[in-house]
């Protein structure tokens, strides 16, 4: 395998941001990453460059100059309208073969998580997942990326020295969001579907459902309300969702809770779920397994609810509330509206 | 249908901390585990192999006691393991696991599915899957969490993201990353424990897979980690709030609004 030298990497220039959007509107997460590259492109000299592949894409690269990009770099194709991996990665393949960026970062979502590494091996680049900070080392100017691995029991930082681009996921939430500014200037530059790419996809996104039942995901919530054993049932669900409309929340559940059938797979925090993190977690009746702690503890303000106040979540809360959740919570929600 | 199960023996989770001496990462005398997200995918390779029959292997990268992965796997099923496991390898990241564990499905021959969980519960990085398949070359799905209907050329799954689920038709040779909700793995019975116990075990180095010296290890990998850090702690104390819950109400929801979080 070749190994790059250094008049390799001297090619290569730029920060990339791979923008998420869904229903033609942009995530979250891309406005966290943009901020993040304005920073890392101050730090090299270099440009923030956001890459928008989708069908009607054109539309949002205001946006993102918005938001502090200096290029939107846009492939804007119908072909690409669902995220097909195999389609989008070899895409994002060719423009990293033309444009030559040297950082390259995601966000870490269930899109960027299955992108990304297939990137990585085409490009033949170091790739570093869910990575909660990014800074450019100032003696060589290489991207450090820190992560936390085992769990959240220990935090590593990584580097790739010779490959380019270097690549990142990024954690949504970690990083903050740029404030829009509407006069900023910036260029767009328009690629076509590369022909080589235009192959008979070997997958096609049969149906697209979104869960608008239940209001907002985990993933979005800045205030998340979690359910375990100490619900005793589906209703004691009813009350974290009424709890959850009223500030404005999303709710969890622990992994006792799923596997009773109290609630669906898609709410479950902790190790086999999702990793969160909130500026609130509260944890109604969860006693807090080591399984259920390293998918939330890095959230800002933790409130533990449960009867039994030696709970392992009670130990790691910033609140440990010893009470029952039925009292509680119906006079917590007395105190929100009464003000 | 030839599926091939990748899994990874991790070490159970609260068993990790740094050492404070040495500040390198405490792994020896460690409880060693399946990773949990790679049961699913056993299980759902054996779902298949029910449905539709063919055969089911397991493989695994890793030092020699990873051996007891593919054990656990046999006692549950599976026809046989293959332990990728080499000195060339050490020091892999996931592009060169990838790749490695690419060249032994590549070996197997005539494989149609390869199943992995969704992520490992030490790297976490789900990076692994998806490098397999681009190492294939093979379209892939991930955070899989059904799989409704299957032929000889495709596959029809769910797969989960945060806002909802897609469903997906997918050509055969594939490469999915399963998620918990996809089944309830089969407790194993303790005769077919013993017999796993006893089972033979066949061990693949990176020759027999025709691994490229130069892409596996650590010169084969683009990443390098610099340092390891314990995370740092969580500021402040607990506030122990035992009154009524009145009093507790408007402690807390007075927290909260100071704050504005509510």
């Amino acid at each position: 395998m070749h190994t790059p030298t250094e008049t390799d990497r001297a090619q290569y220039r730029n920060v990339w941001v791979i923008a998420e959007h869904r229903d033609g509107k942009l995530k979250g997460v891309t406005f966290e990453l943009l901020g993040a590259a304005r920073r890392l492109a101050d730090a090299r000299q270099s440009e923030v460059w956001c890459v928008l592949l989708g069908s009607g894409v054109r539309a949002l690269a205001g946006e993102c100059i918005a938001r502090q990009a200096d290029v939107a770099l846009v492939m804007d194709d119908p072909r690409l309208a669902e995220f097909v991996d195999e389609l989008h990665a070899d895409a994002l393949t060719k423009l990293i073969e033309k444009h030559k960026p040297e950082i390259v970062v995601c966000g870490a979502t269930a899109r960027g998580r299955a992108l990304i590494p297939r990137v990585a091996v085409l490009t033949n680049s170091g790739l570093t997942a869910d990575c909660t900070g990014l800074d450019i080392d100032p003696e060589t100017g290489v991207l450090l990326q820190t992560r936390p691995a085992f769990g959240g029991n220990i935090i590593a930082t990584i580097k790739s020295v010779s490959h380019r681009p270097q690549m990142a996921t990024v954690r949504p939430r970690v990083m903050a969001e740029p404030e829009p500014q509407t006069a900023r200037k910036g260029r767009v530059i328009s690629e076509p579907l590369p022909t080589a790419v235009q192959h008979a996809a070997r997958m096609k996104v049969l149906q697209a459902i979104t869960n608008t039942a239940e209001g907002i995901h985990l993933a979005d919530a800045d205030f998340i309300i979690t359910g375990g054993r100490g619900l005793r049932g589906k209703k004691g669900f009813e009350l974290l969702r009424r709890f959850a409309h009223l500030v404005g929340g999303a709710v969890g559940a622990s992994r006792a809770a799923v596997d009773a059938g109290w609630i669906d797979y898609a709410h479950q925090v902790g190790q086999t779920g999702q990793t969160v993190q909130p500026k609130v977690y509260m944890a109604c009746g969860v006693s807090g397994q080591i399984q259920h702690l390293v998918g939330m503890q890095s959230s800002d303000i933790i409130i533990a609810v449960n009867k039994d106040p030696n709970a392992p979540l009670m130990k790691l809360a910033d609140f440990a509330v010893v009470g029952d959740v039925f009292e509680i919570l119906p006079a917590m929600m007395d105190e929100i509206r009464r003000v | 249908m030839k599926i091939v199960v990748c899994i990874k023996q991790v070490p159970a989770t609260h068993e990790v901390s740094i050492d404070p001496e040495t500040k390198r990462l405490k792994r020896e005398s460690v409880e060693a585990e399946v990773n949990p997200f790679d049961l699913y995918a056993i299980e759902e390779g054996l779902r298949l192999r029910e449905r539709f029959g063919g055969e089911v292997v397991a493989l695994s990268m890793g030092p020699p006691q990873a051996q007891w992965a593919l054990r656990e796997a046999l006692s549950m099923g599976v026809d046989r393991g293959l332990l990728l496991s080499d000195k060339a390898f050490a020091g892999s990241d996931t592009w060169a696991t990838s790749y490695a564990l690419a060249r032994a499905v590549e070996t197997v021959g005539a494989v149609d599915l390869v199943l992995c969980g969704k992520q490992a519960i030490d790297g976490d990085t789900a990076q692994v899957g998806p490098g397999i398949a681009a190492h294939l070359g093979w379209p892939q799905a991930t955070y899989v969490s059904h799989v409704q209907d299957a032929g000889a050329k495709h596959l029809t799954v769910t797969r989960m993201n945060e806002d909802g689920h897609d469903v997906v038709q997918i050509d055969l040779p594939a490469v999915l990353t399963v998620v918990k909700d996809i089944n309830t793995p089969r407790v194993p019975k303790l005769r077919d424990c013993r017999t796993a116990l006893r089972a033979e075990v066949a061990v693949l180095t990176a020759d027999a897979v025709r691994a490229e010296p130069a892409r596996i290890g650590l010169d084969g990998s683009p990443t390098r980690v610099v340092k390891i850090n314990p995370p740092p702690p969580r500021g402040g104390k607990t506030l122990v709030l035992d009154g009524s819950p009145a009093e507790t109400a408007r402690r807390l929801v007075h927290e909260l609004r100071m704050k504005s979080l509510v």
